[in-house]
């Protein structure tokens, strides 16, 4: 299967040839940050786009039509216009968090972005702790919702602030006993081996019971942690108008609108990588010939099409189900996901031991 | 190319993407001078007070909660990493810790910690 490694070191060689080590590295630095920016940037605009469509077929309705052929160039069009709107401050408000809260909310799903297996040998961060670095560093996201309510000085965007903030800590615990359950089954946290160990078997098959268990618990968990589809009280706009970003505008209230785009993928990408597989193929044990056909499709392939798969399902959550009540939403968290997760992370165990 | 080199890569790559947008926004974004454009968004009528006030006290309820079970997160995840190794032993001391916890969730739960009222 070829490997990322192979351009990596070739711009790795070229660029030593031609000026000095340290040259290198800067250059190597700059075109990291510059794939991540244009990864992340395209991958939002195609998020968006898909969302809009799935959820205008799940109502019969033709979604965005207008902006080239079959509307794929609306969410272009649609950033520019949010570039170009005035950024309103209200008069009231704590100026300085009011603009670091889009910070904050940003930095987390950057930084979670890059620890990503995309595809063989296409993964910028590969700390021997990555599981636990996903699962800290996407709970920044955290402290910028909290920031953009208390520092809007609106009682909608306090109020959103507050249940968002409740909500997202409280399933953050389900996601992490979930992924734990993978890491007591693959005893390591660094990302690529565990996509190294699913070259025989994905975890979902090969995990038992417990596995497939995690995985849903982590697919609901995770899908309460972006703030979307029957979880989403952060912004229930019947009541809240939109909850803890009512009072941004223009590019500010854009970057909150992409990060729960963007953390809808990486919670995506994680399950798959943690539970699908990442992107290692579809082996079946003792079938050689389809295991060596299913090793050519292409790497970034399987990854790409198993967090569709995954997207898809959250979208097709969230436009199918009504809204639950915050006590509602906060009694399935504490009443029944945690138990659940705390009990398959025992049979986990003595799954492992037997 | 160390992983917290690239990490901080990343972390500047964050901190740019959005100071830069920020900066072209302010800088093409045309500006009104409607006063009333500061004002919170409520229903029409001029805001009462500021928002910084009290709020629910359930909220703190589960932040403590939160608190308790997100450090045992942290405690289990080096044990989840050496799991195959320990054995059973690891499993039965695990065991007791997790005992302990689930008392102290059903504590909060009888105390009603968890309902919303």
């Amino acid at each position: 299967m070829w490997s990322f490694e192979k351009l990596t070191e070739w711009i790795d060689t070229s660029l030593r040839s031609c000026m000095s080590a340290d040259g290198a590295l800067l250059v190597e630095f700059v075109l990291i940050g510059i794939a991540i920016l244009v990864g992340y940037a395209l991958l939002a605009l195609f998020l968006i786009y898909a969302e809009r469509k799935i959820c205008a077929f799940f109502q019969c309705r033709l979604g965005p039509n207008r902006v080239g052929k079959w509307g794929i160039f609306q969410s272009v069009a649609d950033m520019i216009k949010i570039l170009l709107k005035e950024l309103i401050q209200i008069n009231k408000s704590d100026k300085m968090l009011f603009r670091l809260a889009s910070f904050f909310v940003i930095i987390g799903s950057v930084c979670t972005f890059g620890a990503i297996p995309f595809a063989k040998g296409l993964q910028a961060i590969d700390f021997n702790v990555g599981v636990f670095y996903i699962l800290a560093i996407s709970s920044l996201g955290v402290v910028g919702i909290l920031l953009a309510g208390w520092s809007s000085n609106s009682k909608y965007s306090m109020i959103g602030a507050m249940r968002s903030g409740a909500q997202l800590i409280s399933y953050e615990i389900s996601a992490g006993l979930s992924l734990m359950v993978i890491v007591v089954y693959s005893g390591t946290m660094q990302l690529s081996e565990i996509v190294a160990q699913q070259a025989d078997g994905w975890f979902i098959f090969k995990g038992h019971v417990p596995a497939f268990i995690a995985f849903v618990t982590y697919l609901i968990a995770g899908h309460a942690e972006t703030n979307r589809g029957p979880f989403d009280m952060a912004e229930a706009e019947s009541e809240l108008t939109a909850g803890y970003h009512t009072e941004y505008s223009g590019i500010q209230f854009g970057f909150f609108y992409l990060a729960e785009y963007l953390n809808l993928f990486i919670i995506a990408a994680v399950a798959s990588t943690m539970f699908l597989g990442g992107w290692q193929p579809l082996h079946i044990p003792g079938w050689d010939g389809f295991n060596h056909v299913m090793d050519y499709i292409p790497s970034f392939l399987w990854f790409f099409v198993k967090t569709c798969f995954c997207m898809f399902m959250a979208m097709w959550v969230r436009w199918s189900f009504p809204r639950l009540r915050i006590d509602q939403l906060l009694g399935l968290e504490w009443k029944i996901l945690m138990p659940i997760c705390l009990i398959n992370l025992i049979l986990m165990s003595v799954v492992v031991i037997l | 190319m160390s992983n917290s080199a690239v990490f901080l890569v990343v972390l500047i790559t964050a901190m740019v993407l959005v100071g830069a947008a920020l900066l072209i926004a302010l800088w093409l974004a045309p500006r009104s001078t409607n006063p009333l454009k500061g004002e919170v968004y409520e229903c029409g009528i001029p805001t009462r007070g500021t928002s910084w006030m009290q709020f629910r006290v359930g909220y703190y309820l589960f932040a403590i909660l939160y608190l308790v079970f997100d450090v045992e997160t942290v405690l289990l995840f080096p044990w989840a990493v050496v799991m195959r190794e320990l054995g059973p032993g690891g499993l039965a001391s695990v065991l007791f810790f997790f005992i302990i916890l689930a008392l102290g969730l059903a504590y909060a739960w009888k105390k009603g910690a968890l309902k919303w009222k």
